[in-house]
């Protein structure tokens, strides 16, 4: 069998995984990534990035129906229609391109990439079944960067119309009538895109809210514009399985029994991470529940092996796995690091969107927090596009003007993340952003002006 | 207007002269009564002298460092109420109201000592004086605010940033405030050196040499200076003494614990029956070497102020419990600068042991007269070979030192073997085997 040798194997060529590399070789260690399907992962492959290519399809096309109808900007068009199959292939052109790209990132940093399935032999010595031949590498550093899949339910079963996020990505069809169990956030993008694509849509949650892990305020916009789009929303229901037929899903409400009848029925409920199927057991790691236990440098219970990303546990997001994957090269690079990030901002691609950055109102490490808002009806910006539903809050100590959270609900405000992001990062203070020059007109004043009415001096309400 | 003198006061039992380590005033300054106004040192302690006047200081009566007499002129000081005497004479305004008080009122004295009681403040060691240090430290669980690029360069810096005091809003650390710790003098460039960042440090602290530092450094020359050492360095197996000192401890509850401690001054005390050359003093001035029967064991004990050496007295005669709660009673008072001068001197042989810090081999100085030192090295596990493979045992080094005028190698080691079997088999200690 063929052998290999490095100082660093990365199991996992996910957001996480391959950044890990590319910072390693730029650092001048000796590594390899090893991949079983793609480079890019459940991010670039079938997450963040085809989701974002169906929802912007989505909102082309329902602004393009707007234009059929009678509108206040007097634009008149025809009833469009959509070939889903050439959209699916106008995304998958898109991931070819990115995930083509990182395998020419790693590349250039000189890293080996070794495409098949990876085994654990032992701590230092993992087995690589590429298609041909199999591959023993001997590795002085181990990272499992392994990621996620969607959690399947029981009684739900994927298969047939049951079908994970993975396959709602790859749709050939528009389906007429959809069903999606879990509220949460991917449940959320792909229902509301979905229904703006024209199917008819009902979403099941079985808490009392939708994205039960935010508060209620900054989501209810969101569930304004469910009800705007005709989303059919089921609070407090519990999905129990399709019906005989397997033709509906069976929901227990507050109400009693309901049957929804449904073509495809897209289980959100969560994910859970990759930690079997690869001999990870053998080395016998503490684990956190079903993650994976790390510590402050990602280092699990056994020396020289590390992990990232999805499987160390929540939150499950691309940029925490890549900010992990850095510090874990750097780390193995001889690099003193920590994890010391205060903040990791939170997105959710629904209509409205959605920035949640550091704490919440309420946030029982900061008992005397005190909130503002300022909603983007008071804004010019807000108002040319037509969006002026929304606001930006800001959670702040009294005391010392310390910016502890950053929230928005808003078209567009995804791209506020950074700003918000940075603000906590720095240590911002009300005044740090209420006397930056915010420019006009743009969704970014309402930032500047949530900080000024924090301090009791709004210029515009 | 009146000049009093403020007389060193008798600061201990039989102590007749004491070292000034430190003034409190100078020259000018504007005092009140009770204000301290000099530490001086004994062999015993420091201990700080108030002042029994208010006014200003006119005069000091030593430099730092200088032995002085008790009863000497310390501090002059000019008094702004007016007196019936006039200048220098020391024994005061209140003298004779002291004197009236017991009964002696007319017997104007004017040499006698002065007559209110000495006030010694006694200072806690914590405020000896407080090393310095960046910042108080940050309450634990409170978040430390920087930017990422502030977090960066502490962190190339080497430095916690929780120690670090932000100046700039809500306590945010900025980078001017890692200027300040890193004292990078102004206008000088950072060297870089690889992706570390490190800052030039230039100046030098003038430290003096006085008090209690002084005499250790005395008394360490004098012993490295005069005395030949050999030094015996030896593993033990302590792990049937630990299995035992665990078992005695269960069985103790709530009381307090043993250390090895009381069992290396058992071993001691049951060696010295077979050695007792080892528990003597060489008295090299007047060539003879005295054996005790006693066993008198200098504990070596750190202090915020130095080393001393509290003895732990006929450690033959007492239990391990007792011996244990007499070291610890010793140390506590040595570390307070409480223990009085018996407490303090009389060793015959002496114990040095660093715990935790102990090390895996340490070259201990001999306490002079004493003829051997034992130095009790760190604990722990260790795979040993026992013949046919290895097994975890807890292991202990010991590195004895000996007066090679009077104790021969050969005699050094049979002594360190004897030691070892003690300890390893602790039974033996209490068998009181060959007697």
């Amino acid at each position: 069998m063929k052998t290999e040798t490095c100082k660093l194997l990365v199991l996992g060529a996910g957001p996480g995984g391959y950044v890990c590399g590319i910072r390693a070789g730029q650092l001048g260690v000796d590594t390899i990534v090893v991949e079983a399907a793609k480079p890019g992962g459940t991010c670039l492959n079938v997450g963040c990035i085809p989701s974002k290519a169906l929802i912007h399809a989505a909102d082309e096309f329902a602004r393009a129906r707007v234009f059929a109808d009678e509108n206040e900007l007097g634009i008149r068009g025809t009833a469009p229609t959509i070939d889903l199959e050439r959209t699916i292939a106008w995304k998958d052109a898109i991931v070819q391109r990115l995930t083509g790209g990182v395998a020419g990132l790693l590349k250039k940093a000189r890293v080996r990439y070794i495409q098949g399935h990876a085994s654990i032999v032992d701590g230092k010595m993992v087995e690589v079944q590429t298609g041909a031949e199999a591959i023993r590498i001997r590795a002085e550093n181990i990272v499992i960067a392994t990621g996620s899949i969607p959690f399947e339910l029981p009684f739900l079963p994927f298969g047939g119309r049951v079908v994970s996020s993975t396959e709602a990505l790859s749709l050939q069809h528009v389906p007429t009538r959809l069903a999606v169990v879990g509220g949460g956030y991917i449940g959320l993008e792909i229902g509301i895109a979905m229904a703006k694509l024209g199917a008819t849509v009902t979403i099941v949650e079985a808490a009392d809210r939708i994205l039960p892990q935010y508060d209620a305020e900054l989501t209810e916009p969101v569930r304004k514009r469910l009800a705007d789009l005709g989303i059919a929303l089921h609070l407090c229901a519990k999905a129990r399985g399709l019906d005989k037929s397997g033709e509906a899903l069976v929901v227990d409400t507050t109400n009693g029994e309901l049957e929804i009848p449904a073509d495809l029925v897209l289980v959100t409920v969560g994910r859970k991470p990759v930690t079997a199927g690869f001999g990870l057991e053998t080395l016998g790691l503490d684990m956190k529940g079903d993650f994976v236990a790390v510590d402050d440098r990602c280092a699990t219970s056994m020396r020289g092996v590390y992990a990232i990303g999805d499987v160390t546990g929540d939150p499950m997001l691309a940029h925490r796995a890549m900010a992990q994957g850095n510090m874990v090269a750097e780390i193995v690079a001889g690099h003193d690091r920590r994890w010391d990030k205060r903040a990791i901002p939170a997105v959710c691609f629904t209509d409205p969107e959605l920035v949640v950055v550091g704490q919440l109102p309420g946030d029982p490490r900061s008992p005397g927090a005190k909130v503002a808002t300022f909603p983007f009806s008071a804004n010019g910006r807000a108002m040319t596009t037509e969006r002026s539903d929304g606001f930006v809050r800001v959670v702040f100590d009294p005391d010392t003007e310390l910016v502890l959270g950053l929230q928005a609900a808003g078209a567009g405000v995804s791209e506020m993340a950074g700003q918000f992001a940075m603000a906590l990062e720095m240590a911002c203070t009300l005044t740090d952003i209420a006397e930056t020059i915010h420019a006009h007109p743009t969704l970014g004043e309402v930032i500047q002006e949530v900080a000024m009415k924090a301090q009791g001096r709004a210029l515009h309400c | 207007m009146a000049t009093h003198s403020v007389k060193l006061p008798d600061v201990g039992e039989g102590v007749t002269q004491a070292e000034l380590v430190e003034w409190h005033v100078k020259v000018g300054d504007v005092i009140r009564e009770d204000d301290l106004l000099a530490a001086v040192m004994t062999d015993k302690a420091t201990v700080e002298i108030p002042s029994l006047y208010s006014g200003t200081v006119v005069e000091l009566g030593g430099q730092i460092g200088e032995v002085i007499p008790v009863g000497a002129n310390l501090v002059l000081i000019e008094t702004t109420q007016a007196t019936g005497e006039g200048e220098t004479p020391p024994a005061s305004t209140e003298a004779p109201a002291a004197r009236t008080r017991s009964g002696k009122a007319d017997t104007p004295v004017v040499s006698s000592p002065p007559a209110p009681a000495p006030r010694i403040n006694v200072p806690p060691p914590s405020a000896v004086r407080s090393p310095t240090q960046i910042g108080a430290p940050r309450n634990e669980g409170t978040a430390t605010l920087a930017s990422p690029a502030v977090r960066a360069r502490a962190r190339e810096g080497g430095l916690d940033l929780r120690q670090v005091i932000g100046s700039g809003p809500a306590g945010r650390i900025t980078q001017a405030d890692l200027d300040l710790v890193f004292a990078t003098p102004p206008g000088k460039k950072v060297v870089h050196q690889g992706s570390s960042m490190r800052a030039v440090r230039t100046g030098a602290q003038e430290i003096k040499v006085v008090g209690m530092r002084r005499k250790i450094a005395e008394r360490m020359a004098l012993a490295n200076s005069r005395i030949p050492h050999i030094t015996v360095i030896e593993e033990i197996d302590v792990t049937a003494l630990e299995d035992l000192r665990e078992k005695l401890n269960a069985a103790r509850g709530e009381k307090s614990k043993l250390t090895v401690l009381p069992f290396v001054t058992a071993a001691l005390s049951q060696a010295f029956i077979d050695h007792p050359e080892m528990n003597a003093h060489y008295e090299d001035d007047a060539g003879v070497v005295i054996r005790h029967e006693a066993v008198h064991l200098g504990i070596a004990t750190m202090t915020d102020a130095g080393l001393a050496v509290p003895v732990l007295r006929h450690a033959e005669a007492i239990g391990l419990f007792e011996t244990a709660a007499e070291i610890a009673r010793l140390s506590a008072l040595t570390r307070a600068s409480k223990a009085n001068r018996s407490e303090l001197s009389g060793s015959t042989f002496t114990i040095t042991s660093l715990g935790p810090l102990g090390a895996i081999a340490t070259t201990p100085i001999i306490n002079h007269p004493e003829v051997a030192i034992l130095g009790i090295n760190k604990m722990a596990v260790r795979p040993m070979w026992d013949g046919s493979q290895f097994q975890p045992r807890k292991m202990m080094n010991i590195s004895a030192s000996f007066d090679h005028r009077v104790i021969d190698g050969w005699d050094a080691a049979v002594f360190v073997q004897k030691i070892k079997s003690l300890l390893e088999t602790p039974a033996l200690i209490f068998m009181g085997e060959g007697r």
